[in-house]
């Protein structure tokens, strides 16, 4: 037998490697809220981008990072049916979010992903679908609710309920004023308060929207609630209320994540690493697995 | 499985010469315990139990730096160094098989898999200590995960070949070895009665998933979490913990840039906290419940088996006596001498 020379191979394949994150141009930004920004980016590499902006999920997420500073976990709040760009809303509460409020257009921020599982839209196909964000909520919502209407004709009804503190903490009040003129679905907004004395629509709390949503099948709707921890609980009440299966109620979990891809364990929750088994988990697995909310 | 024989004195020869695959570690003396060290194999101890630190270390760096920013770039960082280990028992092989599997599924760690294909793995048997309990976990012997595992008997070594890799470097090096006879499988046979009957850890581990699992709500996570550190050493020790840290450092020398991933703990407070501080396991018992069911009950439903190897770092590690062992007698609800069970839990 021939020996080979070299027993052991220390071999480095670039291209295989996905803690390298590609670089990306913000294109786009505005701000939504007095602490919540807009960003629209673009990958800089062109081949990448139609490959990137198709393929993933909506409920995915991107590892988005600043040289020097961090990289951390962003929901994607634009939809793969409007690819070429990729949409975040960041609110600004650490280090890694501070320097990104520091950033002009055409400055580069670094991306990798997406990584998730994403909402079942597939599963969703056919079902009547209730919407419910609050806040923040919005944000990967909006990624889901965008991809519903892009192919409006795969869903029954559609209900979307947005509550937000006051009009000020709403987010993309622009587009959702404009939705709630549209025929072909139903779009609720509410604030908690309205300080201004003009809000147009519904005032209290997100869950007395809930009137609204009449004539849903409810073995055949799959609901979805996103926003801060203490609204899930008021919510998923209210889905009960309705009759709609556990295993048919879908949200979307934060955690600390330092990989995206199940290894460094920051986000794990008992058995669950939240990156690739969430961050959307039913209310089921929520029940199941001690500590998810 | 194939196995040869080697007598004993061929043992450092044989280690010396696989010096042209890469440098050779093995378990030394140091201080009062044990690490791997890339030394002459005459100084490596045959007799150490266990190390300090597990051999996670030669494939999950303590620190190491996996990516460089340099002129607007990020590059790939891979340092694999070419190494021969000896002298893993099968506990450690087991975790390493956890490390093989955790590391490879659903994304492949790049660092993890350049890492351990520039390695050649020589196993050895262990005899039981008092602290070993790797009987109950079922990882007292090994089948796969070496490309050579020697066992150690009176006045020779078996050779088992695991892997390809194996059989070549031993195939360079027939004279070294012989056929084994139908008299040495006699002694190994006696040997393994030896080994069975010196495991000295009295307690069973039947049904501990469901018995974790149960006990979620147990005082019992609130009394060791007054008594715990959280200082991290049993997941610095455990060879099945697999946890790390991402930071950037700016190495002003040279003006570049270092993304730099680091071991780190689910014990430490920071783990578990988001942006904007808040922290979903704020709570010293929270954290320890976590690495606790997750290390009994949670690698369980994923891959079919306990992360726990057995291996009795984390009983000679604790500074306060929380370990494996004492967890499982006081969910089991047997007697239990450690530290923290006289500890009066006071409500903060």
């Amino acid at each position: 037998m021939k020996e080979r020379v070299d027993i052991l191979k220390c071999e480095v394949h670039e291209e295989e490697n996905p803690y390298v994150p590609e670089r990306a141009r913000i294109i786009r930004k505005y701000d939504l809220t007095n602490d919540v920004r807009f960003f629209q980016v673009r990958l800089c590499n062109h081949e990448k981008v139609m490959e990137w902006t198709t393929k993933y999920k909506p409920g995915q997420f991107m590892m988005l990072s600043i040289p020097n500073v961090g990289e951390a976990p962003f929901s994607i709040t634009s939809t793969p049916t409007r690819p070429g760009i990729f949409e975040f809303c960041i609110r600004k509460v650490g280090r890694l979010t501070g320097k990104l409020f520091e950033l002009r257009e055409n400055d580069f921020v670094w991306l990798r992903g997406p990584f998730g599982n994403g909402f079942p839209v597939e599963k969703m196909r056919g079902k009547d679908l209730l919407f419910v964000a609050g806040g923040l909520g919005a944000a990967p919502l909006r990624s889901v609710l965008l991809y519903a209407l892009d192919y409006r004709e795969r869903f029954g009804k559609i209900y979307y309920l947005y509550g937000a503190k006051n009009p000020d903490e709403m987010l993309f009040k622009d587009e959702f004023f404009g939705m709630k003129e549209r025929q072909d679905f139903d779009c609720y907004l509410t604030v908690d308060s309205d300080p201004t004395g003009e809000w147009p629509y519904d005032i209290g709390v997100v869950t007395t929207l809930f009137k609204y949503v009449k004539d849903i099948d409810v073995e055949n709707t799959v609901a979805v609630v996103c926003g801060p921890p203490v609204m899930y609980k008021f919510v998923v009440q209210e889905f009960m209320k309705l009759g709609i299966h556990e295993e048919n109620i879908y949200m979307t979990l934060e955690r600390k994540m330092k990989c995206g891809m199940g290894k460094c364990g920051q986000c794990v929750v008992g058995h669950k690493y939240t990156c690739i088994d969430g961050p959307v988990f039913t209310l089921w697995d929520v029940k199941t697995i001690r500590n998810l909310i | 499985m194939r196995v040869f024989k080697m007598e004993k004195g061929n043992l450092v020869p044989f280690l010396r010469s696989l010096e042209e695959f890469g440098e050779v570690w093995g378990p030394v003396k140091k201080g009062n315990s044990f690490v791997y060290a890339h030394e002459d194999p005459e100084k490596f101890d045959l007799s150490a139990i266990r190390t300090l630190i597990p051999a996670k270390k030669f494939f999950l760096p303590k620190v190491a730096t996996i990516l460089k920013f340099k002129n607007g770039a990020w590059t790939d960082n891979r340092e694999c160094k070419k190494r021969v280990i000896f002298g893993l028992h099968p506990c450690d092989l087991h975790a390493l098989n956890i490390y093989h599997e955790f590391y490879t599924r659903i994304y492949e760690d790049p660092y993890y898999t350049s890492n351990r294909e520039a390695t050649l793995i020589i196993g050895l048997s262990c005899l039981p200590d008092d602290n070993c309990f790797c009987n109950l976990t079922d990882t007292s012997t090994i089948e796969e995960g070496f490309d050579l595992f020697f066992t150690e008997l009176d006045d020779k070594f078996l050779v088992w070949v695991g892997s390809p890799r194996g059989d070549e470097v031993l195939a360079k090096r027939k004279d070294m070895v012989e056929d084994i006879t139908q008299n040495d499988i006699k002694e190994y046979i006696e040997w393994r009665k030896k080994r069975e009957k010196m495991f000295k850890v009295d307690l069973s581990f039947t049904g501990l998933p469901e018995i974790v699992s149960a006990s979620y709500d147990s005082d019992i996570w609130d009394k060791m979490g007054a008594a715990c550190l959280s200082c991290g050493t049993c997941t610095m020790v455990c060879p099945s913990c697999t946890c790390f840290d991402v930071e950037d450092e700016y190495d002003i020398r040279n003006d570049e840039l270092n993304r730099k991933r680091k071991w780190y703990s689910c014990f430490f407070r920071e783990y578990s906290m988001v942006a904007g501080g808040h922290n979903f396991r704020e709570a010293r018992a929270e954290r320890l419940r976590l690495w606790y069911t997750h290390k009994l009950v949670g690698f369980m439903s994923e891959y079919g088996e306990p992360a726990c190897v057995g291996c009795g770092r984390c009983v000679v590690s604790c500074p306060v006596g929380i370990n494996v062992l004492s967890v499982v007698r006081a969910l089991t609800g047997e007697k239990n001498d450690a530290f923290w069970a006289k500890t009066e839990v006071k409500q903060l």
